[in-house]
Parts: structure tokens; C-alpha cells; sequence
């Protein structure tokens, strides 16, 4: 699965979908990838929080490993994503669509300079597979 | 048999780290203190020191000496021979579970049915492998509440008639949440108020309630509405039991509980100096995750047979600690299978029939004392095996008195609950004899009037 065109990316595998002020965040296909089955996920942050980037706003449990999805920029979260809970396994069929985990209005756009375009993730992922 | 060192062992060492001898080691502790001389009496052979501790064990004065009325959270039960027989086997007979657990399918079996069990007695979906006792199980309950808000609700509700030792192991546990307040039960709590007088603390601050069925001083409330308001605030209930009162009461989870925790030492565990007991924790499936210990469920291997395994335990110790709602995952094993053994060879009815025996040699026990002049009962309450009686006397002189007739009397209340004192907490099992509870009440009437 290619990384999308449009996207921004973390060092720690999330990916964030900036539409005006509205950013949608989840982790990736490669994050999932190293993942294996997803058997757990909670979301950790309720609408209407105030998240520091860098926080954990998820958590993720599979058969192999677990691991926290982070901010990749601070914001007012707006929604989270309800079905993940009962369907885990979208994190692994759908990583970029309906596994989407959170919401939020971006309080700081400046921080998403310092996010990876498809581009250089793409790179970041290829290097990591040496 | 344990090894000590050989002198080539000694020596080698010593050479490598360049020492002399073993003394010099020890050079940094003043030479005064260094070696001091102490006043023991001479060494005993094994066999005279076996004789000597034998003597001095005389002077113990057990349940089983006594006719007991002693309760207060331990309870003096008859447990069948069976029990003792199976756990002593030597493929149980470990503390632990095994660091490689799935190798032991026979102990992950067994624990798989206790599980299922106490799921069963209390009316909840799932049961974890046990706690070390009830108090601890306890205080899992109130940090699985916390962690379950994360932090967004800090306050917890405890009732006056939960125990005093499970209250105060809640508060040792969580000395390190600061924001965390437990509240309900202050020295002003009214202890003849029923669960509604707790309704007014809780609020959407609220993380946890606390009761307990049947309460400290042996009381039945239905805690249905109770638990109703809780949940119309968000806040979560949990309940702890004693195990013995589920063979004929209505399960907690029937209340609509979402914890259900206990002292399991009931269910054909001996009293023993206070432990090792048995910490019950059952809940509903949506906490599963939330669960402190370990958790055990049954599969299918790959050629289609049943298997036992660990399972939903990412969160603790083996993947997250940092981050896991409690690194306690200890659970006691042995006793558990104790339990299962007792709860399986008594059956549904067995429990019933303890429970209806315990229940109404209390209420037996309750008309008597309630006749002798100067003692009450403080409460009409409805209660299950163990209630409150308000003496003429202290209960420490009360007490005595009844140890020179060979009966170990009831709790002092008034250690725990200052306004309570000359007030005693009497328990009545399976064990007493009508004629022991007519000898009780006979030595009552005598030390009234002493």
C-alpha cells in the first residue's frame, strides 16, 4: 500500500490529514505492517480535550507488540473515532481511511512544518527497510 | 538442602577481589560493633529444639481449640478433606504461576476454572486470577476506576461499612495519586445509615463507589438504586463480597455491579494467621482490558484441541509497565485452587446449604443474645451470618471472660470506630454447634453481672 499523495507524516509512523483548520490523524500502513494484527484500540483523548503534540492520544495492542499513536501537532480534539474499539482490524485493512483514530482543530499550523511530506516518508519508510 | 560456599570457593573469591579473608570485608563497620558478643544460650540439637518449640506451640490457643464467634472478614469454615488432598499434590503445590505458562496446561486449567467460578458465584462476566486478599483486591478496584477515567475523575466514594483494612490498604496503595480523594468515610460518617446516605457525594467527579455485601458489620442492603445513581453520573460500583453470603443472596452483577471484589478465605481456606488469603476480582467484559493480574482463557490449539493460555495481557508486565494500569500481577495460585476445589465439590447446593446454615444460626444466635438482659442488637437491618451487639462491658473484658469458657469471642468494634466501643461484631458459621452458641450466651449473661 502506497503512502498517499497530500498527507503529512511522523518519524513515529502517524499520519496526519489537514482540511482548513481540521486535522484527521491515525498511524500508517508501514506502522501497521510492523504491527501484525491489531487486536486492541483505544482511543485515550475524549472531544473537547486540549492534546500537547507529541502526547499519546491512542493506544494500540497487537498480537506481537503495543504501542501509543502521538500527536503529530497540538490541537482541540473535535471527534474520535467510535468504531474502532469493536473493530480493530480496520487499522489493518484500512490504515489511512476508516482507522482514522481522532479529530482535532489545529491550534498551531506552524507545527505541521515540521512534519514529513509523502515524499520523504516514503524515503524515511524505505530506509527503515534495510 | 542448602550449600554453603566451600573454603576453595571462599578463597577464590577473596583472591579476586583481593582481600585476605571474609572478616576484612567488614572493615568499614566500627570494631566495637564489628563481631559483638551475644548473649544467647547455648546451640540445641535439632531434635531438642524440636521438642522446645513443640512446648512453646502448646501454649497456642486455635480455632479449632475454641468454640470461635470470630469473624470480621475471616471466617471459620469447614473445608473438605478433598481440598487439602489436591492442593498438596506436587504439581500444584508452587506459588506462582509459571514464567512459561502455557507449558502448564494443568495450572492454567485449573485457573481457568476458578475464574469461571467466581465469575459464576458473583454474576459477572469475567474474573481475573486472583489477588493476594481481599483488601488488595480492593484497592485494585479503586486504581482500575482512576485509570479507567484517566485521570478526568479523581474522587472516590467509599462506605463507612466497607472494612476498615480494605480501606486503609486502598489508601497505602494509592499514597502516590495525588489528586485522588476518597471520600464517605470520615470520622462524622453515620454508620446506621443505609447505601442512600452516599448518594449526595457522588458526582461527575466521581470515579468509584464502594460498598460492601454483605457490609462490615455483617448488614444486607440492595444496592440496586444505589448503583442506578451512580451510573446516571458515569461513575462505576464496585461491590466486595464475602462469597459465602452469594450462595443464597442476589449477585452483585444481578445489582448491575461493575467490579465485584472479596475475600475469597471463605471458601475453604483455613484461618491462618491472618494469610495467605485470597483476593476475588470479577467485572464486566467492556473493563476487561482495565483488569489488573493475570486473566486465562480457553482456545483451540492448531490440531483443533482445547487449550489454556494467557490472554489480554499486553497491557501488563510482559509489554507495557510503564504504562499498565497495575504491575501487580502476583496472584496466589495455590489458594485459589483451594477455592476451586471447595466451590467444585460443594456444588451450587452445598453453598446454598452453607449459607442458609451460617444465616440462620446467626439469626438463632441474634434472638438469644438480644433476651440477655443489658445486650442488644444495634440494627434491624436484615443481616446474613454476623451483627452487631452493643455490651454492657468493654469487649476486651467481655472477651476474656469468654476465653476462660473456651470461646473466642467477637471483634472489637471500637479499635475501628470510636463510637462503637462496647460494641462487638459476632460472626456464626457452619461450625457452631447450637450448644456452643447456648454456651455463649450463658457466659454473656454471667460476665454482665459480674
Amino acid at each position: 500500500m502506497s503512502n498517499p499523495a497530500g498527507l503529512k507524516y511522523t518519524k513515529t509512523d502517524e499520519w496526519i490529514n489537514v482540511e482548513g483548520s481540521t486535522g484527521t490523524i491515525g498511524i500508517t500502513d508501514y506502522a501497521q505492517d510492523q504491527l501484525s494484527d491489531v487486536v486492541f484500540v483505544e482511543v485515550t483523548v475524549s472531544v473537547g480535550d486540549q492534546v500537547k503534540k507529541n502526547t499519546t492520544c491512542a493506544t494500540i495492542e497487537s498480537v506481537k507488540a503495543a504501542a501509543d499513536v502521538n500527536m503529530p501537532v497540538s490541537g482541540k480534539v473535535s471527534g474520535v473515532n467510535e468504531d474502532l474499539p469493536s473493530t480493530p482490524e480496520l487499522v489493518n485493512t484500512d490504515p489511512f481511511g476508516k482507522a482514522w483514530m481522532v479529530k482535532i482543530e489545529i491550534s498551531d499550523p506552524a507545527e505541521l512544518d515540521g512534519l514529513m511530506d509523502t515524499a520523504a516518508y516514503d524515503e524515511y519508510c524505505k530506509e527503515r527497510e534495510h | 538442602m542448602f550449600t554453603p560456599h566451600t573454603e576453595a570457593d571462599r578463597k577464590a573469591m577473596l583472591e579476586i577481589i583481593g582481600a585476605e579473608s571474609v572478616e576484612d570485608l567488614f572493615q568499614d563497620v566500627p570494631s566495637s560493633h564489628r563481631f559483638p558478643k551475644l548473649n544467647l544460650p547455648p546451640a540445641l540439637t535439632e531434635m531438642e529444639a524440636m521438642v522446645e518449640l513443640q512446648d512453646i506451640s502448646l501454649a497456642n490457643e486455635s480455632a479449632r481449640d475454641l468454640a470461635c464467634f470470630l469473624g470480621a472478614g475471616a471466617y471459620n469454615h469447614y473445608s473438605p478433606a478433598v481440598v487439602d488432598a489436591i492442593i498438596r499434590r506436587g504439581e500444584f503445590l508452587t506459588a506462582y504461576t509459571p514464567y512459561q505458562p502455557e507449558v502448564s496446561q494443568g495450572t492454567l486449567q485449573s485457573i481457568f476454572e476458578y475464574q469461571s467460578l467466581v465469575a459464576n458465584l458473583t454474576g459477572m462476566d469475567v474474573s481475573n486470577a486472583s489477588h493476594y486478599d481481599g483488601a488488595t483486591a480492593t484497592a485494585e478496584a479503586l486504581i482500575m476506576a482512576y485509570s479507567n477515567f484517566r485521570g478526568k475523575r479523581t474522587r472516590v466514594v467509599f462506605s463507612p461499612a466497607v472494612h476498615p483494612h480494605y480501606r486503609a490498604t486502598a489508601r497505602t496503595y494509592t499514597q502516590g495519586y495525588d489528586d485522588l480523594e476518597i471520600t464517605g468515610d470520615g470520622p462524622d460518617a453515620d454508620l446506621d445509615a443505609g447505601p442512600e446516605a452516599l448518594l449526595p457525594l457522588i458526582d461527575t467527579t466521581t470515579c468509584l463507589v464502594m460498598v460492601q455485601y454483605p457490609d462490615f458489620f455483617g448488614r444486607i442492603y440492595d444496592y440496586t438504586q444505589l448503583i442506578q445513581h451512580a451510573h446516571s453520573v458515569g461513575a462505576l460500583v464496585a461491590v466486595a463480597v464475602n462469597p459465602t453470603a452469594l450462595g443464597l443472596l442476589r449477585t452483585p452483577g444481578e445489582m448491575g455491579a461493575d467490579v465485584v471484589v472479596g475475600e475469597g478465605q471463605p471458601l475453604g481456606i483455613p484461618l491462618m494467621y491472618g494469610g495467605p488469603y485470597l483476593g476475588l476480582f470479577a467485572t464486566r467484559k467492556d473493563l476487561v482490558r482495565k483488569i489488573a493480574g493475570r486473566l486465562v482463557g480457553e482456545t483451540l490449539d492448531n490440531r483443533g484441541n482445547k487449550a489454556y493460555v494467557l490472554t489480554l495481557t499486553a497491557r501488563e508486565q510482559h509489554i507495557r509497565r510503564e504504562r499498565a494500569t497495575s504491575n501487580i500481577c502476583t496472584n496466589v495460585a495455590l489458594i485459589a485452587l483451594a477455592s476451586t476445589v471447595y466451590m467444585t465439590s460443594l456444588g451450587k447446593q452445598g453453598m446454598r446449604q452453607v449459607a442458609e446454615l451460617c444465616y440462620h444460626k446467626a439469626h438463632y444466635a441474634a434472638q438469644k443474645i438480644d433476651a440477655i438482659p443489658g445486650y442488644s442488637l444495634c440494627t434491624d437491618v436484615p443481616f446474613f451470618h454476623e451483627f452487631m451487639v452493643c455490651c454492657p462491658r468493654p469487649v476486651s473484658e467481655i472477651n476474656n471472660h469468654l476465653l476462660e469458657h473456651g470461646i473466642l469471642g467477637g471483634y472489637d468494634l471500637g479499635a475501628d470506630y470510636p463510637q462503637l466501643s462496647n460494641h462487638m461484631l459476632v460472626a456464626f458459621t457452619e461450625m457452631n454447634t447450637r450448644e456452643e452458641i447456648d454456651a455463649l450466651c450463658e457466659a454473656l449473661e454471667e460476665v454482665s453481672h459480674v
